[in-house]
Formats: C-alpha cells, sequence, structure tokens
C-alpha cells in the first residue's frame, strides 16, 4: 500500500513529504513508547504514535522507520516538522483515533512487525 | 552483470553530459573576406577538412573542402569565402545534452557541427563524432576511477593499512537535558558507521544502542561523550557521562524499572527499557556506574 493511500484512507494531512507519497508501506509499528518502536519494530516501517515530540522523528531515523503518522489529530511542535524536513522522513496527522486507525490499516492487509511465524 | 550497468551509465551520460563537455574550443575559422586561395592554404596546413566562417564572433556560415573543390573547378580566382560558403548552418547550442548532438549528427550526416552559445549567439566551439567518443570515455573512466576508489575505502578501510591492528574511533559530545538535540549525536553516528558499508543490519543496531544510550545521557546527565570504537570484526559503542550514576545497577537493569521524572515519560522515554534494548540489541553489554564517578557504558556488536 502506498503512503498515499494511507493518507486517504485515514483522511490525514501531510505535514512533510508530499514528494515520497508514492512510497509503498507494508509493515505498521503502533506505539507512544520510543523505546519500544526502537527494538519491535522492523526497518521500512509506518510509525503510529499518538507522540509527536522531536524524538519520534530521530527514533524513526535510528530505527529506519520510513514515515511516521500522528494519531487523533495531535499536531506536532515546529522542531518535529523541521527535523523531519531535513531527515526527509513524511509526517502525516489523522483524526482518526488510534485503535480505528489500526483497525483500518489492518483491514487492508497491511501487517505489523511481529516477528514472522 | 558488470557490462551492462556500465553501458547503462554511457546511455545515461550522453543525456547528462553537455556539449560544452567535450567540443573543441580552439577552433580554425575563416572570415567572409579570406580569400579562397588562402583557403585552401589553410586547409592545406592545418590539415582539416572544413572550417566555421564567422564575423564578429557570429557564425554566418561554414566552408568544407568540396566547396573549394567546386571553386577549384568553376570559380573566379579572385573569389571569396564569402561567395563559396554555405550561409545555412546546422548548429548546436554549447548545453545542449549530447544525445541530441548525436540525433543531429546522423540525421544530417555532417561529421561536425558548430556550437553556439545560447546566450551570446557567438561561436565557442567545434563538435564531431571522435569528441563526443572521446568525452564519452573520458567521463566513463573518471566515473569509474572514482566508484574504485569509493568502493575501495568503504571496504578495505582496514586491508590497506599496514599494521598490526587498526582502530577508527569517533567521538560525539551529548548535552544533558536538551531534549531538543537529544539524538543529534546519534544520527551523525549513523551517517558515518553508514559509510564504512556495514551490513545495514549491524548498522541498526549500533544506531539503536547509540541513541538509547544517548537518551540516558540526556534524560539522567548534564551531559556526556559518545564513543564508537570501530575495529576488524567489531563495533563498539561506549557512552560515558560524570553523574550522578546509578544507586543500584541490578536494579536499573530490571525491565520496567526506570527512575526517569514524569516530563521524560510524558516524551516516551523513561519506560525502563533502554538499558534493556541496549542488552538486547547488542552482543555483550558492561555496565559501570559509582554515584561519585560517573556512569560508563559500553556494548560489543560483532561485525
Amino acid at each position: 500500500m502506498t503512503l498515499r493511500e494511507i493518507a486517504e484512507l485515514l483522511d490525514a494531512e501531510v505535514l512533510v513529504g508530499e514528494d515520497k507519497l508514492d512510497m509503498e508501506i507494508e509493515r505498521v509499528c503502533v506505539t507512544d513508547l520510543m523505546s519500544e518502536a526502537l527494538v519491535f519494530s522492523q526497518p521500512g516501517a509506518l510509525l503510529l504514535t499518538g507522540l509527536t515530540n522531536p524524538q519520534t522523528v530521530r527514533t524513526a531515523e535510528v530505527a529506519e522507520l520510513r514515515a511516521v503518522c500522528f494519531v487523533r489529530g495531535r499536531r506536532p511542535p515546529d522542531e518535529t516538522i523541521e527535523l523531519a524536513r531535513e531527515k526527509g522522513i513524511p509526517l502525516l496527522c489523522t483524526p482518526v483515533l488510534m485503535y480505528d486507525s489500526c483497525g483500518l490499516l489492518y483491514n487492508r492487509d497491511l501487517q505489523g512487525c511481529s516477528p514472522e511465524r | 552483470m558488470v557490462k551492462r550497468t556500465r553501458l547503462m551509465r554511457s546511455q545515461e551520460l550522453i543525456y547528462e553530459m553537455r556539449v560544452a563537455e567535450v567540443m573543441t574550443k580552439d577552433v580554425v575559422t575563416v572570415t567572409p573576406k579570406t580569400s579562397m586561395s588562402k583557403f585552401g592554404d589553410i586547409l592545406r596546413s592545418k590539415r582539416i577538412s572544413g572550417t566555421p566562417v564567422v564575423s564578429g564572433g557570429f557564425l554566418v556560415g561554414i566552408i568544407s573542402i568540396e566547396d573549394f573543390i567546386n571553386w577549384l573547378e568553376k570559380g573566379s580566382k579572385k573569389a571569396r569565402v564569402k561567395q563559396c560558403m554555405t550561409e545555412k548552418v546546422i548548429t548546436v547550442f554549447d548545453d545542449e545534452p549530447l544525445a541530441q548532438v548525436i540525433s543531429k549528427l546522423e540525421h544530417y550526416r555532417y561529421g561536425r557541427l558548430p556550437v553556439i552559445d545560447r546566450d551570446s549567439k557567438k561561436l565557442v566551439g567545434l563538435v564531431t563524432n571522435g569528441d563526443i567518443i572521446e568525452g564519452l570515455l573520458h567521463k566513463v573512466e573518471r566515473v569509474h576511477n572514482e566508484e574504485e576508489i569509493r568502493r575501495h575505502q568503504a571496504s578495505n578501510i582496514f586491508d590497506d593499512i599496514i599494521v598490526d591492528q587498526t582502530t577508527l574511533i569517533y567521538e560525539y559530545r551529548v548535552i544533558g537535558k536538551d531534549f531538543k538535540q537529544a539524538g543529534a549525536g546519534t544520527s551523525r553516528l549513523r551517517k558515518t558507521l553508514s559509510r564504512l558499508e556495514i551490513h545495514p543490519q549491524v548498522l541498526r543496531r549500533a544506531a539503536i544502542v547509540a541513541y538509547e544510550a544517548e537518551m540516558n545521557i540526556v534524560i539522567y546527565t548534564d551531559g556526556g561523550d559518545l564513543f564508537a570504537k570501530v575495529e576488524p570484526g567489531m563495533i563498539t559503542i561506549v557512552a560515558r557521562d560524570k553523574g550522578p550514576g546509578i544507586e543500584n545497577i541490578e536494579l536499573a537493569l530490571t525491565p520496567g524499572y526506570s527512575t526517569a521524572e514524569d516530563w521524560v515519560r510524558q516524551l516516551g522515554f523513561g519506560a525502563g527499557m533502554g538499558l534493556c534494548n541496549i542488552k538486547k540489541v547488542s552482543d555483550e553489554m558492561f555496565l559501570d556506574s559509582s554515584v561519585d564517578d560517573g556512569t560508563r557504558l559500553e556494548a560489543r556488536i560483532a561485525i
């Protein structure tokens, strides 16, 4: 699924990365704990989180997550947006709540980051 | 496989490279007023088969050995270049891609094309098939050499140094309590390590170790240093600070245990996972701490 399709599905605003919406997303990692995102994610995943501080972008960079989507309509501060621009990591912002966001994406066959069984 | 990529690279090059890069700049020219007999002398002495005709820097025509032969057959003795030259000249601009020139040369079956500066409209050079081939060969060679050097630097960084053991050490300062800058050291470290062509999985693990260690320095101390030691077979990340130190190391290593203040937890850290994460993604971890001297954490990852 492309980031564009995800943005449409979640009715999300694209804050950073208009030019990168064609990138393919295969997995999603959902957490509000960055330490969790670091070790329980897989490279290339989309990070779905309610946290908006710049560390979400740092975490995405370190864990090689492809993009970040903020849920429940939380808009990130300017520092976060600036850092994302600098690192070339797309940021989305959806009004949809966490559980519903996950459900919508899961319904479209997007995988999580659990190890393959 | 290698051959195919080279070919595709040269195909790219004819679109990337501009006429100005390959053209001959030192062009022999004549003016419209040059006498035909003088033109003949020029052809002979310079061993060329034609020249552009230029007036005041502008191209006004082109004249070739064929025009010269025609003139020898039926021209008047006093004729000048103006009467014998071809006025309608096919030209190229100096900023056109080579692909354009190649198709023009092919289409008109000419051996050479005058090159015009797009702004001043003046003649700046001459381009032939030979120039294009020579230019491409030079470029391919240069690109190839650069690639070789890069590959060499990256993969054989240790092989070339004649010594029993080489170690690279990268050092980054970490400012305490500065949450906005937190992670900047790791970011730079990661970029540097990626240039060494370390396996992506090793790189990711090293970055996670560095990031958690850096966050600990930011959250709990007034600052410290982050080191990455790279040697054959091993990356070691060392995080060092001057305090306050960990009171009970065993407790600190318990998953979920944290002494982080609320502001830290609100930012998505301080869940008692940092040290556990470091232990999890590294092959070996050592933690030394005393309340007076601060903390030293070392994590090793086999390459």
